[in-house]
């Protein structure tokens, strides 16, 4: 049953492209590569190798910025398990890419609290000025997916807005431009790709 | 300080005290504002102590379910086991944001609770267990843990007390289910988030089949403060003729309301007092017309039950809803209850594990009829239909998601029934479903029969 487009679908530019999944995957823990060496670290952490399969998958997204049918084989060699089950598990959680998405990841919170303070005009507004159009598409150039999220956990501050590591709190219709405008320019000193924005 | 505002004259800040203020973030920051004295303190008493002036103090459980702390950590024993402490920062209740302002601004707050907890229940591994999204509150974590490791405050010689603490933050990926404790354990553990079946419960078999104990956030960090000053002053705290409730609490605030944001005020507070007073009523001038006092898993109140509420677990009982986590959703009379009820069950829709069939299809049912009925299609005996589903999706399942979708809907029809009929359209050409809602014939048959008219 699907739910509306709250998870990005394959967007058409990646279509096009050909099958994402087909195209060669470069594996992200190679012995004495960065990711290996983070693997290790993570599995010092536990006391199955299992428990590192969630941590893995954020690396694998972060290095690739999606989690392939490939690189679920990969992280599953890697950690003992079979790719159907590691697939399983990708499957459960929303946040893991399925496909390719636009290089600015838009998630605008939708739920209840943000919904009665007006949300669904900055989803449109969001719409409108990436040129998405649609929920779940990847605008023409590559630049954006926007997709509607369930509670960002930052209800106080509604609409807040997550664009891949980063909040943007209280964005309005009116101010969806000066986000994006934001999102290409350098951040200041001292100011970390996570640190929460107040438009 | 305050975040986003200054705080309000009548607040009672313990834990938020810091908010807003960065230097707080760092550790010579947060032991110039008197932190880890606690950890150190604790470090030095045994592990029954510690859960003994816990128990003392009142503390309980601020995740929503409100078990006492102390009773919790007294499951524990010293049985040579390996034990783990989780702490539930999967903050996903919609209205609750206070566990994000506490890591991001006094991210060693909770580190030092959580090594306090875990030393409590003789547990030398700890988890911080924060949603996928919270990017902010894991970095934050993730530099104060570095930091504690560092000054040896955690590691194998904890504080130089030859006790071995290890706190390690892990990082969910998108699930509100993930909040539910089992589903969390089971998430941490590398598998699909879905709850377990209890018994056993976790402080038999949790976590990698080990004893464990799992508390949110805001239980951990306010447990220090109890170390530090004992549980009388915590005691203080509360309305006096009710010990049950006790210490302060964190109440998250938004919607349509004059001044959103967190606010933490002794419990017992004066709900009225509080909507109105300290955080202005609604916003732009308008009417408060429902309230959702505890997150969105909690019944809706009138105005007229906010006024005479008390905002402690007993006194949110008494007025028909419940404390929850302490998220105040505000609505105001230019929302459509029916639009925003629908809204509220697309979430639990969407956030169901599908694991119990109750669940998986009930909150899809609820969503389907609720929308048509926003969408002007609804015929009158949608109703009781969604009356009847809401009867089997409630104490039927493994976990509470499925009753947190049902509390909305039956409080939504009880005391705004009139948006719900003014919207129903006219129809003769319908299927009686007088039987049927009798007791006749199975919920599917009745659902198949409104589904076929």
């Amino acid at each position: 049953m699907s739910w509306g487009p709250s998870t990005p679908t394959m967007a058409p530019a990646a279509a096009a492209a050909g099958h994402a999944h087909d195209a060669p995957h470069e594996p992200v823990f190679a012995p004495g590569s960065p990711g290996r060496a983070e693997l290790d670290v993570l599995l010092g952490r536990y006391p199955t190798k299992m428990a590192a399969l969630l941590p893995a998958l954020w690396i694998v997204q972060r290095a690739r910025g999606w989690v392939s049918n490939h690189a679920m084989v990969e992280v599953a060699e890697a950690l003992d398990l079979t790719p159907a089950y590691v697939k399983g598990v990708v499957t459960f959680y929303t946040m893991y890419h399925q496909h390719p998405v636009g290089r600015h990841f838009i998630q605008v919170c939708t739920t209840t609290p943000c919904h009665v303070a007006g949300a669904e005009n900055v989803v449109n507004s969001f719409l409108t000025h990436t040129g998405c159009r649609e929920l779940g598409r990847t605008s023409p150039d590559g630049r954006y997916t926007v997709i509607e999220v369930e509670c960002l956990g930052a209800c106080g501050f509604a609409t807040p807005v997550q664009v891949n590591d980063r909040y943007f709190e209280n964005v309005t219709p009116e101010t969806v431009p000066a986000v994006l405008a934001r999102l290409d320019a350098p951040d200041a000193a001292g100011v970390a790709p996570e640190d929460s924005v107040r438009v | 300080m305050g975040y986003p505002h200054t705080p309000h004259p009548r607040e009672t800040q313990v834990l938020s005290t810091h908010f807003g203020d960065p230097g707080a973030r760092t550790l010579q920051g947060w032991r110039d504002r008197g932190g880890y004295t606690a950890l150190e303190k604790a470090l030095k008493m045994d592990p029954v102590e510690v859960q003994n002036v816990v128990k003392e103090s009142g503390l309980r459980g601020r995740g929503g379910a409100g078990f006492p702390t102390g009773v919790k950590w007294s499951f524990m024993k010293p049985d040579g086991k390996q034990h783990y402490l989780a702490c539930n920062a999967d903050e996903s209740e919609p209205g609750t944001f206070k566990d994000r302002e506490i890591m991001r601004w006094t991210p060693h707050a909770l580190v030092e609770g959580v090594a306090l907890g875990a030393h409590a229940i003789y547990a030398d591994t700890a988890y911080i267990y924060v949603r996928g999204e919270y990017t902010e509150p894991v970095a934050r974590l993730e530099q104060a843990v570095r930091e504690a490791f560092d000054a040896r405050i955690l590691g194998d010689d904890a504080m130089g007390t030859g006790r071995r603490l290890y706190v390690h933050v892990h990082r969910g990926a998108g699930a509100y289910i993930c909040g539910e404790e089992t589903a969390l354990m089971n998430s941490l553990e590398g598998r699909r988030g879905n709850p377990r079946i209890k018994p056993p419960f976790p402080a038999v078999a949790g976590l990698f089949a080990q004893p464990t104990t799992i508390n949110n956030v805001e239980t951990l960090t306010a447990a220090p403060h109890i170390v530090n000053h004992g549980a009388e002053w915590y005691k203080q705290f509360g309305r006096p003729n009710n010990p049950k409730s006790t210490g302060t609490k964190l109440f998250s605030v938004c919607g349509n309301v004059a001044r959103p944001g967190n606010y933490e005020v002794a419990l017992g507070f004066p709900f009225g007092e509080f909507l109105w007073d300290v955080c202005g009523g609604a916003a732009d001038g308008r009417e408060i017309k429902a309230v959702i006092p505890g997150g969105s898993s909690v019944p809706i109140l009138t105005p007229d039950e906010c006024r005479t509420a008390f905002m402690d677990y007993e006194g949110m009982v008494a007025a028909g809803s419940m404390l929850g986590s302490g998220g105040v959703i505000v609505m105001d009379d230019r929302q459509d209850m029916v639009v925003q009820i629908a809204r509220l069950a697309r979430f639990y829709a969407h956030e169901s594990c599908a694991q119990c069939s109750q669940c998986r299809e009930g909150t899809a049912w609820t969503t389907k009829i609720l929308e048509r009925i926003r969408d002007g299609q609804g015929v009158a005996q949608d109703l009781d239909t969604l009356l009847s589903i809401a009867d089997g999706m409630t104490g039927k399942t493994i976990c509470v998601l499925s009753d947190s979708c049902a509390t909305p809907v039956v409080s939504g029809l009880k005391k705004f029934r009139h948006e719900f009929e003014a919207k129903l359209k006219a129809s003769p050409n319908v299927v009686s479903m007088a039987g049927a809602s009798r007791g006749g014939g199975s919920m599917a048959a009745r659902l198949a029969a409104s589904l076929d008219r």
